[in-house]
C-alpha cells in the first residue's frame, strides 16, 4: 500500500495527543478553579423574567425588591431579551404574588415572562441524577462498543476499543465542561439541567466518527495480512479512507447547530453552544486521538513493527 | 426484475409522505379536519408546571400507590373546574419522593389556580386513644385508613332538633366498608375528624355503622358548611401536600421561540441539502428527497402518538436533522469506493449499503443508549427531547437506509456495462 504524499498521523501522533491531554487538564484546572455556577434547578431558587412598559434599569428592581423585605438577600438582576430576568432564594406563591404587586406599584404595568421556582430539594437530587446520567452512558457506550468490536479481538482485544472510546468521550465532554467552568466566571452563565443534556448528546453524537475510523480499521485488519504490515499502514490507510466522511456528517450537524445558534430562539443558546463546541471537538478526537492511542496501546508481537 | 416492485414501494412511500405532509402542516390540516391539532409543551403554548410534595408519612406502605392515584385523581378534577384544557397532571416518584406535577396550559390566573388546588380539604377519620396523664384525661389521636378519597359527594342538611348546618358525607364502596369497619371497633368510643389536620369534632360511636353517609356538624355557620360541600364535591385530599416547584411560562415568549426554531430548522435543513447535492451531485438529491421525506414522517408520528412538542424536543429534532444524511454520507463515500475498485454503479451501491451498514448500526445504537438514558432521568422537560431524538434516530434509520435503496434501485443506471466480476475478497 503506497502511504506516500499522503498524510502520516501516526509519525504526528504526539502532537496530537499532547494538544488533547494539554486542553483536557486546562479543562479540569478550570473547572476545579472556578467550579460551576449551579442553575436554581440544580440547586433551587428562583428565575423571574419580567418586561416593563419603559426601560427600567436591573439595579432599580434590586433596590425596590430589597427595600420591600429586609430578609430578601441573594437576588441578582441583569437584562436579557427585552426584559429583565431576576434571581431570588425559592419563593412561595404568596411571596411572589407579593413582590410582584411591590414592582407594579413603583414601575406601573409589569408583565411576567416566566417564572420559576425550585425547592431545594429538587435541585440537589437533579444534581445528583445528572451525574449518574453522565456516567452511565460513558459506560454504556464504551461496553457496547467492546461487545461490537468483539469479532475483531484476534488482533486487537476489543475492550481496548471500548476503553478508548471511554477516554475520547471524556475528553469530548471535558472541554465543554472547562469552557463553561470559564464563562461562568466571565460571564456568570449557570449550568442547568440543559447542560447535561447537551452533554450526554455531545456523547452520544460524537461517538460516531470514532465508531467509523475504528470499523474501517477493523475492516481493514481482517483483510490485510497482519505479518506482513505494519498497525501504523493500517490506521494511516483507515484514517485517510474515512477522514472525509467523518467530517462530512460532521459537518450536516454543524450546519444545523449553527443555523439555530444564529436564527433560533436565545434561551437555547447556551444548550446548542455545548453541543458545537463537543461536537467539535468530538470530531477531532475521533480522528486525531482515538486511532493514535490504539497504535500506542498495540499488541506488538502480533503486528510487524 | 425487482424493479417494478422497487417502483411500487416508492410510489406508496410518496403517497405517505404527501399524506403526512398535510397531516403535519396545521393550516391545511385544519381546513380538512379540525381534528388533532399539534400538541404544544407549556414552554410553547404558554402556562404553569407546579410540582407538589405528597406527604405520605401518615400512609401504610402498601396503600401508597392507591393513595397517590386518588390524589391525582382529585386534583384533575379540582383543575377542570377552573377551565384548563387538557391539563396534564401526574404522579411521579423520585427516590422514595412521591411528588405530584400539574401542567396547566393556557391558565390566565396562576395564582388562583395555585389557591384553589391547595384549598382542597383534606378531611381525616382518626381514632382516639386515651391517655391518663395525671389527673386530666387527655386524648391521642392514631390515624386510619379513612380518608377524604373516599368521598363521594357531600350534600348540606340541618340537624333535626337544633337547626345547625352540618354536612353530610356519603362514602364509596370502599369507603363504606371501612367507615363500617372502624365504627365497630371503636363502639363507646369518640372516633375524631380532622379537617386540614384541624379538630372538628369527636362523636361517640354508639354501634356500628354500616351505611355509606357519615354527618359531620362541627359547629358551622351556614356559610362554612356550604363551602365545605362545594369543596368536598370537588374532591378532598388523602394526603396533604406542597408546592415545591413552579414554573409559568407566557405564550407569547414561547411562540417567539417556536417561530425562531423553526425558521432556523428551514435554514439548516436547505444548507443540508445544498451540500449534498454539491458534494454527491445526484446522489444527493436522492438523500435530499429522502430527508424530507424524513422531515414528513417523523412529524407525522410524532403528531400522532402523540409527542408534546416542547422547545428542547424541537431542537431535539432539528438535531436529529442533521443526523439523518449521515448514514446517506457513509453509504455513498463507500459507493464512491466500490466504483473505483470497479464495480458497476448498481453494485456498487448494493455494496455500498451493506457495508456501510455496521458503522451505521454502531453509531445509531450509541445514540439510543444516550437518548434513554435522557428519557429516564429527568423531568418532563427533557423527555420531549429525548423522544423526538429517540424517534429521530430510528426514523432516520428508515429513510436513510429503506427509502434512499429503494430512490437509488429505481433510478439509478449503470453508466458503462455492468462489471461482472464478483471480486469482494
Amino acid at each position: 500500500m503506497k502511504t506516500k504524499n499522503k498524510m502520516d498521523l501516526i509519525r504526528k501522533k504526539n502532537v496530537f495527543i499532547v494538544f488533547s491531554g494539554l486542553m483536557v487538564l486546562a479543562s479540569l484546572v478550570l473547572a476545579a478553579v472556578f467550579g460551576f455556577q449551579p442553575g436554581i434547578d440544580m440547586v433551587g431558587g428562583t428565575e423571574w423574567h419580567l418586561r416593563f412598559d419603559r426601560y427600567v434599569e436591573p439595579e432599580a428592581v434590586i433596590k425596590v425588591l430589597q427595600e420591600s423585605s429586609s430578609d430578601l438577600n441573594n437576588l441578582s438582576a441583569r437584562n436579557r431579551d427585552d426584559g429583565i430576568v431576576v434571581r431570588l432564594p425559592a419563593l412561595t406563591e404568596s411571596d411572589h404574588q407579593k413582590y410582584l404587586s411591590v414592582l407594579e406599584k413603583k414601575f406601573g404595568s409589569v408583565t411576567e415572562g416566566s417564572f420559576a421556582s425550585v425547592g431545594p430539594t429538587i435541585g440537589k437530587e437533579l444534581l445528583r441524577k445528572s451525574i449518574w446520567a453522565l456516567v452511565f452512558v460513558i459506560i454504556a457506550i464504551s461496553l457496547y462498543i467492546a461487545w461490537a468490536f468483539r469479532k475483531v479481538s484476534r488482533a486487537i482485544s476489543s475492550w481496548k476499543y471500548g476503553l478508548i472510546t471511554m477516554a475520547t468521550l471524556f475528553h469530548d465532554v471535558a472541554i465543554p465542561a472547562g469552557l463553561f467552568a470559564f464563562l461562568g466566571w466571565r460571564l456568570g452563565l449557570e449550568i442547568d439541567t440543559n447542560f447535561i443534556v447537551a452533554l450526554l448528546v455531545v456523547m452520544g453524537f460524537s461517538v460516531h466518527d470514532t465508531i467509523v475510523v475504528f470499523d474501517r480499521i477493523r475492516e481493514n485488519i481482517l483483510r490485510s495480512n497482519i505479518g506482513r504490515t505494519t498497525l501504523k499502514e493500517i490506521i494511516n490507510k483507515s484514517v485517510q479512507e474515512t477522514i472525509v466522511r467523518s467530517i462530512n456528517t460532521s459537518f450536516t450537524l454543524f450546519m444545523v447547530l449553527v443555523a439555530l445558534l444564529i436564527f433560533g430562539p436565545a434561551s437555547l443558546f447556551y444548550f446548542l453552544l455545548t453541543i458545537l463546541v463537543g461536537t467539535v471537538f468530538g470530531t477531532y478526537s475521533s480522528i486525531f486521538v482515538a486511532s493514535p492511542l490504539l497504535y500506542l496501546w498495540r499488541p506488538r508481537q502480533v503486528f510487524k513493527e | 426484475m425487482k424493479k417494478k416492485n422497487n417502483l411500487a414501494i416508492l410510489i406508496c412511500l410518496f403517497a405517505v409522505t404527501i399524506a403526512a405532509a398535510v397531516f403535519v402542516y396545521q393550516p391545511l390540516w385544519q381546513k380538512i379536519s379540525g381534528f388533532r391539532p399539534w400538541k404544544l409543551g407549556l414552554d410553547l403554548a404558554g402556562g404553569t408546571y407546579l410540582v407538589y410534595e405528597i406527604d405520605l408519612s401518615q400512609v401504610a406502605a402498601g396503600d401508597q400507590a392507591l393513595v397517590v392515584n386518588g390524589l391525582r385523581d382529585v386534583i384533575e378534577k379540582r383543575v377542570n373546574l377552573f377551565g384548563v384544557s387538557e391539563p396534564r397532571i401526574y404522579a411521579e416518584e423520585v427516590s422514595g419522593q412521591h411528588r405530584l406535577v400539574a401542567e396547566l396550559a393556557g391558565i390566565k390566573d396562576v395564582n388562583e389556580a395555585i389557591k384553589q388546588i391547595g384549598e382542597t380539604p383534606l378531611l381525616d377519620f382518626r381514632e382516639t386513644i386515651a391517655v391518663a396523664s395525671g389527673t386530666e384525661a387527655l386524648t391521642d389521636f392514631s390515624p386510619t385508613p379513612l380518608t377524604g378519597r373516599y368521598v363521594k359527594a357531600a350534600r348540606l342538611n340541618f340537624d333535626n332538633i337544633t337547626r345547625q348546618p352540618i354536612v353530610e358525607l356519603e362514602f364509596n364502596e370502599e369507603g363504606s366498608r371501612i367507615f363500617s369497619d372502624l365504627t365497630e371497633k371503636n363502639i363507646g368510643k369518640p372516633l375524631a375528624i380532622f379537617l386540614d389536620n384541624n379538630l372538628i369534632e369527636m362523636p361517640m360511636v354508639k354501634e356500628k355503622i354500616s351505611g355509606s353517609n357519615a354527618q359531620i356538624s362541627g359547629g358551622f355557620t351556614l356559610e362554612t358548611a356550604r363551602q365545605l360541600v362545594e369543596r368536598f364535591n370537588a374532591g378532598a385530599l388523602p394526603a396533604p401536600i406542597t408546592l415545591v416547584q413552579q414554573q409559568t411560562v407566557d405564550a407569547e415568549l414561547g411562540v417567539d421561540s417556536l417561530v425562531k426554531s423553526l425558521k432556523a430548522g428551514l435554514i439548516g435543513t436547505l444548507a443540508i441539502m445544498i451540500f449534498m447535492v454539491i458534494f454527491y451531485r445526484s446522489l444527493g438529491i436522492f438523500a435530499s428527497l429522502a430527508l424530507l421525506i424524513y422531515i414528513a414522517l417523523s412529524l407525522a408520528i410524532f403528531k400522532i402518538l402523540p409527542v408534546t412538542m416542547t422547545l428542547a424536543g424541537i431542537a431535539g429534532f432539528l438535531l436529529s436533522i442533521g443526523m439523518a444524511v449521515d448514514a446517506n454520507i457513509l453509504v455513498f463515500e463507500r459507493m464512491k469506493e466500490e466504483i473505483k475498485r470497479g464495480l458497476g454503479r448498481r453494485a456498487a451501491m448494493e455494496e455500498g449499503f451493506k457495508r456501510a451498514w455496521t458503522s451505521i448500526r454502531d453509531s445509531n445504537i450509541s445514540t439510543l443508549i444516550s437518548s434513554f438514558v435522557l428519557y429516564y432521568f429527568t423531568s418532563s422537560f427533557v423527555r420531549g427531547f429525548a423522544l423526538t431524538l429517540l424517534l429521530g434516530v430510528l426514523v432516520s434509520m428508515f429513510s436513510a437506509i429503506t427509502v434512499t435503496r429503494t430512490l437509488l434501485r429505481v433510478f439509478v443506471r449503470d453508466r458503462i456495462e455492468p462489471v461482472k466480476n464478483e471480486n469482494k475478497e
